[in-house]
C-alpha cells in the first residue's frame, strides 16, 4: 500500500503580516489582499515590491502587507507610484485603490498613468459605494442604488450613469493589461488570482500599465450579510460591469495570456 | 570664477542638476516654464528622471513618491500651481521626506497674471497646506543667490527631513545676470539611500512612509516632534543680509526683488544725506525676528516694502512690538515698484519722530 | 481516516460564515458557544465522519487567510541512492 503523508496544501501567505485586519466580517478586501500576497509569494517578488495605499477602507493596507509601503493622498496613488517607479525601475510598484480613490478624485491620475503606459500595477476594488466614510454614492454606484447621499436611489438624471473604468482605461495605448474579475464565488476568486498574477508579470516584462478591477462587496454599507453581499455582486454588479479582458497586450497573447 | 550670463529659471534648474537632483516632476506655468524645459533636456542627457505631469497635483505627488524612495527630487511652479500643491506639501511635511520646491510668484489671486509678485509669502511661510507644519523658505534677490539657495536647498531638506522652498518671483525667473554655477554632484547611489527609504523589504522589516496617525495621542507626539525640529531650524538657519545699516536711523525691511529695488532707493536717499539702510531677510522661515527686534532699538522708523498687500509686514510688527512705527508700502497685481516710489516713502518715513517714552 | 483537515486561526476569524457556505461537504459550522478575542463566533471544522478531503475551497473564500489546509498525499518516492 502506498504510504500516505499529511501534506500542507495551503497556508496564509508570507506577504501578509500576521495581524487582525479592521475590515468588516465578510468584506472581500481580505480576499483581494490575500490573493495579492499569494502572488507576491509565488513570484518571489516580496523583497522588491513597494505598495501605495489609498484613502478609503484600505488606508491601513500598509499594516497588512509585508512589503514597503507609502500612504498616498486621496486619489494620488498613481502619481506617487509614478514617482517611485521612475526612480526605482527595478522595483515592483503597485497601487491598491477603491472606487472613490480611483474613479472619482483620482480620475486624472489613473487616466494618465494608463496614458503614459507607466509600468505599475493597479488593483481596483469596485464595490459601488464609499465604504470608509459610511456608505455614500461612488462613481460606480448603480442606478437606483440607495446610499447615504442617494437616499432615494441613484437618479441618473442628477448623477449620471456609473463609470466603467476598465472600458475607459483600456482605450489608452499605454494600457497593457486591463481586466475585470469578481470575488463573488470560489471559481471567480481563482480567476481573479490568475489575473493578478498576469498583471504583475506584465510589470515584470515592462509592457505598460496593468490593472485588475475586482468586483467586491461592502456588507456593512449595503446592509447585507456577507453571503448575500456576494450574491448581490452576482445579481446586480455583473450585468452593469461585465467581466472580461478589456485590453491584453499582444505580447501576452503570444505567451498564452 | 567663471561668470556666465544666465536666465534665472534656467539657472535654478541647472543648480538643482548640479546638486545631484535625480528627478524633476513639473507642469508648465508662466513665468517659470523655462525651468521645466531646461530639465526636459538636461535630465535625460544625464540619465536622470524628468516627467511633465498631468497637473501640479500630480507633479507634487510624483515628487512625494520619489522622495519616499530616498532620492533628491524637486519641482517648481508659480502661484496658481503652487496652490494645487498645498495638499501634497502637507502630506510631505507629515511624512518627513526631503523635498525642494521653487515658487516663482506671479500676480494673483486666482489666475491673476504672469507678472511678478510676492503674493505667496503667507502661503509659503505660514504654511498653505493644512495642519501644523513649517517649511524652510529662502528668498533670493539675485540670480547668483537663486543658484546658491537652490543648490543648498537639497542639503537643508535632507538635514532636517523637511520641505525647503526657494521663494522668488517672475522678475528673477526671467532676468539674465552674470552668475556662476556650482560644481556637479553625482546622484546618490542605490546603496546610499537612507535607511528609512522605500527600497524593497529585502532582508529587513518593511518601511512604511505615511502621515496618518489615527490615535490623537500619537499624532500629538508626532506634532511635538515636528515642533522640536522647527526649534532646531530656528536656532540654526536664520539668514539675512544688511545694506548700509551700520549708522542707519531709518530702515527698510524687504525681501527678494523688493529688497533689491530698495537698495537703489537707499543709495539715492544716502545721496541726499538720509541715513537709511536695508535689512533683507533671506530666510523667511525661520524669520530673523531677533535681528528685526534689535533694529527697532537702533532706528526711529521702519518701512516695509513688498510686492503684495502686506504680508511680511506682520512679521516685522511682531518683532518690533510697537517700539517704533512700522510703515508699509506695497505694489500688487504684478506691478514692480520703481526706486523713485520707494524714495518717496523714505522721505515720508523721515518725518516720523520717535514717540515720547 | 480523513483525507484532509483544516485549522482555523481563531484570532483572525471574524465569523463571516462564508466558509460555511462553500464547503462541499458542509463540515464547517459557527461555534455558538465560543468567542474569539475580538468577540466573534469563530468558524470550526465539525467532521465526526472524517469526511474532509482537504479540497481547500474554504481557504479560497476566507477573507482573513485564517485557514490552513492539510491533505493526505502519497509519500514522494525516494530515488535510489
Amino acid at each position: 500500500m502506498t504510504e500516505m503523508v499529511e501534506t500542507l496544501i495551503y497556508q496564509r501567505p508570507d506577504s501578509l503580516q500576521m495581524v487582525h485586519t479592521h475590515y468588516c466580517p465578510g468584506c472581500t478586501h481580505g480576499v483581494a489582499h490575500r490573493l495579492i500576497a499569494e502572488v507576491l509569494d509565488e513570484m518571489d517578488i516580496r523583497p522588491i515590491t513597494i505598495g501605495v495605499a489609498p484613502v478609503g477602507c484600505s488606508v491601513f493596507a500598509y499594516n497588512y502587507f509585508n512589503v514597503d509601503f507609502a500612504e498616498a493622498a486621496h486619489g494620488r496613488a498613481p502619481a506617487m507610484a509614478t514617482g517611485l517607479k521612475r526612480v526605482s525601475p527595478d522595483k515592483i510598484v503597485f497601487t491598491y485603490q477603491g472606487d472613490g480613490d480611483l474613479a472619482s478624485i483620482g480620475a486624472a491620475e489613473i487616466l494618465h498613468v494608463a496614458g503614459r503606459g507607466e509600468n505599475i500595477t493597479t488593483i481596483f476594488i469596485n464595490n459601488a459605494i464609499y465604504g470608509m466614510t459610511g456608505g455614500q454614492m461612488a462613481p460606480t454606484t448603480l442606478p437606483g442604488q440607495r446610499t447615504t447621499s442617494t437616499p432615494l436611489g441613484r437618479d441618473v438624471e442628477v448623477h449620471g450613469m456609473p463609470l466603467k473604468m476598465c472600458e475607459v482605461l483600456s482605450q489608452l495605448d499605454g494600457s497593457a493589461y486591463v481586466v475585470r474579475r469578481s470575488l463573488h464565488d470560489v471559481p471567480n476568486i481563482r480567476r481573479a488570482k490568475k489575473a493578478i498574477r498576469a498583471a504583475f508579470e506584465v510589470q515584470q516584462k515592462a509592457l505598460g500599465f496593468s490593472m485588475v478591477e475586482l468586483l467586491s462587496s461592502c456588507p456593512t454599507n449595503w446592509g447585507l450579510p456577507p453571503q448575500e453581499s456576494l450574491d448581490w455582486i452576482k445579481d446586480h454588479m455583473l450585468p452593469a460591469f461585465p467581466l472580461g479582458d478589456y485590453k491584453v497586450h499582444p505580447a501576452l497573447a503570444v505567451d498564452g495570456g | 570664477m567663471t561668470l556666465e550670463l544666465l536666465e534665472g529659471n534656467t539657472a535654478f534648474a541647472e543648480a538643482a542638476v548640479r546638486a545631484g537632483c535625480q528627478a524633476y516632476f513639473g507642469y508648465p506655468i508662466t513665468p517659470q516654464t523655462e525651468a521645466l524645459e531646461h530639465m526636459a533636456r538636461r535630465m535625460p542627457e544625464l540619465g536622470r528622471v524628468f516627467l511633465q505631469a498631468e497637473s501640479e497635483v500630480a507633479a507634487i505627488n510624483m515628487v512625494y513618491g520619489a522622495a519616499c524612495a530616498g532620492v533628491r527630487v524637486m519641482t517648481s511652479s508659480s502661484s496658481p500651481g503652487v496652490s494645487l500643491m498645498m495638499e501634497g506639501l502637507s502630506y510631505i511635511a507629515g511624512s518627513e521626506v526631503p523635498v525642494v520646491v521653487v515658487d516663482v510668484m506671479r500676480g494673483g489671486p486666482g489666475l491673476g497674471n504672469i507678472a511678478p509678485s510676492q503674493g505667496d509669502y503667507n502661503q509659503m511661510v505660514k504654511g498653505g497646506g493644512h495642519g501644523d507644519y513649517k517649511q524652510i523658505v529662502l528668498a533670493p534677490a539675485t540670480v547668483q543667490e537663486l543658484i546658491d539657495m537652490t543648490y543648498e536647498a537639497f542639503d537643508l531638506a535632507e538635514k532636517y527631513r523637511c520641505i525647503t522652498v526657494v521663494l522668488t518671483d517672475g522678475n528673477l525667473g526671467q532676468m539674465m545676470e552674470p552668475a556662476e554655477l556650482p560644481p556637479m554632484q553625482a546622484v546618490r547611489s542605490k546603496a546610499d539611500r537612507p535607511a528609512w527609504a522605500l527600497t524593497g523589504a529585502d532582508g529587513r522589516p518593511p518601511n512604511v512612509i505615511s502621515s496618518i496617525y489615527i490615535d490623537p495621542v500619537i499624532e500629538e507626539a508626532f506634532n511635538r516632534k515636528l515642533m522640536a525640529k522647527q526649534a532646531e531650524i530656528e536656532a540654526n538657519e536664520v539668514r539675512f543680509r544688511e545694506f548700509m545699516l551700520e549708522d542707519a536711523e531709518l530702515a527698510i525691511v524687504a525681501f527678494g526683488t523688493a529688497g533689491r529695488i530698495s537698495q537703489s532707493a537707499i543709495r539715492a536717499a544716502r545721496g541726499e544725506g538720509i541715513r537709511v539702510g536695508l535689512l533683507r531677510p533671506v530666510s523667511l522661515y525661520p524669520y530673523p525676528y531677533a535681528r528685526v527686534a534689535a533694529l527697532a532699538e537702533q532706528v526711529r522708523a521702519i518701512l516695509v516694502v513688498e510686492m503684495n498687500g502686506g504680508q511680511m509686514v506682520d512679521d516685522v510688527r511682531l518683532a518690533v512690538q510697537g517700539r517704533v512705527p512700522v510703515e508699509f508700502y506695497g505694489r500688487m497685481g504684478g506691478v514692480t515698484p520703481l526706486p523713485e516710489e520707494i524714495l518717496d516713502q523714505i522721505h515720508r518715513l523721515r518725518a516720523f519722530q520717535p514717540a515720547a517714552r | 481516516m480523513a483525507k484532509g483537515r483544516i485549522l482555523i486561526e481563531e484570532a483572525l476569524c471574524k465569523g463571516c460564515e462564508l466558509c460555511t457556505t462553500v464547503c462541499p461537504k458542509d463540515l464547517i459550522e459557527i461555534a455558538p458557544d465560543r468567542f474569539t478575542p475580538k468577540g466573534y463566533h469563530p468558524a470550526i471544522l465539525v467532521d465526526p465522519g472524517r469526511d474532509c478531503t482537504g479540497c481547500a475551497i474554504c481557504s479560497v473564500i476566507c477573507p482573513e487567510a485564517a485557514i490552513t489546509v492539510y491533505r493526505m498525499t502519497a509519500a514522494p518516492v525516494r530515488a535510489a541512492a
